[in-house]
């Protein structure tokens, strides 16, 4: 599975309440979510972005809140793939059954500028700065978390599975 | 079989197996699920696009409306109704209606549906709030606990465990909230992630329930997976006339096996405090000069249990909240309302000029009952300081027990109790 697309760099601790304020949770359309993705932390980001897009952040990723909300937020407003140097962990696995590929590389975090093309190969865990023509490796994520995020999330997932057995 | 830690044990003896090690995948049974009004719809949501028909045990799932309750507009309405909906086609054993219910993690131990021994998840951040209990937390999102709904299972990576002890004798006005808020400062916000916090030591084993809750509470303001302490007399005393199920005591092995060990005298520690917007960025109330506030929040899964309201009480009585500041006291449930109430705190905060709201989690997430305008500043004794989170994006949050919150409403600046006594 590849991805590629522009990137929006971010530091650490970008905290699911910055991600999607709670203000906003009285809905769980995703759409409606989308419309207020990151918007206390970066308004520009919410005129600027596209289908494909590649949010870079710092360590910590996600951290805060459970909301599934955040994640979903993320993949709606048209994020393709988050890197980061590190995820926190409710993060981190709400963004796997939603089906947003998340990659931890913080090589790639440091090396990645607001605006770069970025493209990222996640079955061979290989990060590629088209911009600069710089690359990094990572450690794929298991074979599991890899075919929950192709199917699409968990929930299809595992509908998918009980379909075929 | 090796060694292990409390943590290790309670996720072995879920998962059938004699020993569990760090690092470990596994596949644990759950002894209850639970989540809220802004939680649950998704999770409902998911459940039914699986094909679910029933919930794998209807005793075992916990549902409370408390984030935006009572329903603040039609949107939360709408959230709330379908959980209700959920609960009544279900049967679900635990709902807990707008007049029963409370702050989630103040209800459930009170309530005694979570038990020591216990491993359980919830969909919201602060379900490691239960590890104060000795049984195994932690937070998950809709999603997993949608599956968790179907299998009554849930995988795990078994966490490393740290050690955190605490030693000396806690000064005057020093509670659980400071003892976590010193050891977030000194570790970070992400100095615990993926792991087990246990806290230990003499200080921990005289600590009363209500402040160990709130240390575990904050667990996840660490990155941790949970926070955990070992159950004692003061457990079992707590849950003696509480526990709906029957309490499995378990305990660390001496020779455990801890990725970190960090010890920590006490004796000195001032309130502490966490400056906007991180709740790592910690230092003494003395430290603090000249910061005026707008909103003093006293109340929350944090700190919104009977000995919180004591304390703010003992500071508050007999004094007047600042002019042109807002002290909003939110009891955590309705049996410590009705004690409030009974033991005249609630007048003392009438007469002091506080508002008193119904148990809700209402301005913690700047949901309502208390959001805050562009500029404006509060000090409360909730758990995060982020960014825009109790209300507009240059809004400020800090952080603290309730006696510097009570303090600081009377003073209409962040305070040392001591200052307004």
């Amino acid at each position: 599975m590849t991805i590629e697309g522009r990137a929006f760099v971010y530091g650490d601790n970008v905290n699911t309440d910055v991600i999607i304020p709670a203000r906003y949770l009285t809905s769980p359309d995703p759409a409606r979510l989308a419309e207020h993705c990151l918007e206390g932390l970066d308004p520009e980001f919410l005129k600027e972005r596209e289908k494909g897009d590649i949010v870079v952040g710092g360590k910590n990723f996600g951290c805060g809140s459970s909301r599934e909300h955040a994640p979903v937020a993320l993949k709606a407003a048209g994020v393709a793939c988050v890197v980061a140097k590190s995820f926190a962990r409710i993060f981190y696995r709400n963004a796997i059954n939603i089906g947003l590929p998340i990659v931890e590389c913080a090589e790639a975090a440091d090396g990645i500028k607001r605006g770069e093309r970025v493209r990222i190969d996640l079955t061979e865990g290989e990060i590629t700065n088209v911009t600069t023509k710089q690359s990094w490796g990572f450690a794929p994520l298991p074979q599991f978390a890899q075919e929950i995020l192709a199917a699409g999330g968990l929930m299809k997932y595992a509908v998918a599975k009980k379909k075929g057995s | 079989m090796g060694s292990m830690t409390i943590t290790e044990k309670i996720l072995a003896a879920h998962c059938g197996k004699q020993s569990v090690e760090p690092g470990e995948l596994i596949q644990a049974r759950l002894d209850l699920l639970l989540a809220n009004d802004i939680t649950a719809p998704m999770a409902i949501a998911e459940f039914e696009k699986a094909g679910a028909k029933r919930v794998f045990d209807a005793q075992r799932l916990v549902l409370v409306p408390d984030h935006f309750t009572p329903n603040k507009d039609i949107e939360s309405a709408e959230q709330c109704a379908v959980m209700r909906r959920f609960a009544q086609k279900h049967k679900i054993g635990h709902y807990f209606e707008v007049g029963e219910a409370g702050i989630e993690h103040a209800l459930l131990p009170e309530q005694g549906l979570v038990v020591p021994g216990d491993a359980m998840i919830g969909a919201d951040s602060h379900t490691c709030t239960y590890g104060a209990l000795g049984a195994f937390a932690t937070g998950v999102g809709s999603t997993d606990l949608a599956a968790a709904m179907i299998s009554g299972e849930t995988w795990f990576k078994v966490p490393e465990s740290m050690k955190f002890i605490y030693k000396g004798r806690l000064g005057e006005w020093i509670g659980g909230k400071d003892l976590i808020l010193m050891t977030i400062g000194d570790i970070g916000v992400d100095g615990a992630t993926y792991r087990a916090m246990e806290f230990t030591g003499p200080v921990i084993r005289t600590l009363a329930m209500d402040d160990r809750l709130t240390m575990c509470n904050m667990a996840i303001e660490a990155g941790g997976k949970n926070g955990i302490i070992e159950p004692d007399e003061i457990t079992r005393e707590y849950v003696r006339h509480r526990a709906k199920r029957l309490p499995v005591y378990f305990t660390s092995d001496p020779d455990a096996h801890y990725a970190v060990v960090k010890e920590y005298d006490v004796s000195e520690l001032e309130p502490q405090v966490a400056q906007p917007h991180l709740p790592e960025n910690v230092c003494g109330v003395s430290e603090i000069t000249t910061v005026t506030i707008d909103q003093s929040v006293i109340g929350s899964c944090t700190n919104g249990r009977i000995s919180d309201l004591q304390i703010a009480a003992r500071v508050l009585e007999g004094k007047r909240v600042a002019h042109f500041v807002r002290c909003i006291v939110i009891p955590g449930t309705w049996e410590i309302y009705r004690e409030a109430l009974h033991d005249g705190l609630i007048e003392i905060f009438l007469d002091a000029g506080c508002v008193v709201s119904p148990p809700t989690c209402g301005p913690c997430l700047g949901g309502h009952m208390g959001v805050l305008a562009k500029g404006e500043r509060a000090i409360a004794t909730t758990n995060r300081n982020f960014v825009g989170r109790m209300g507009h994006p240059e809004s400020e949050v800090y952080l603290s027990g309730p006696a510097v919150a009570a303090a600081s409403a009377v003073a209409g600046r962040i305070v040392h109790p001591e200052e307004v006594l």
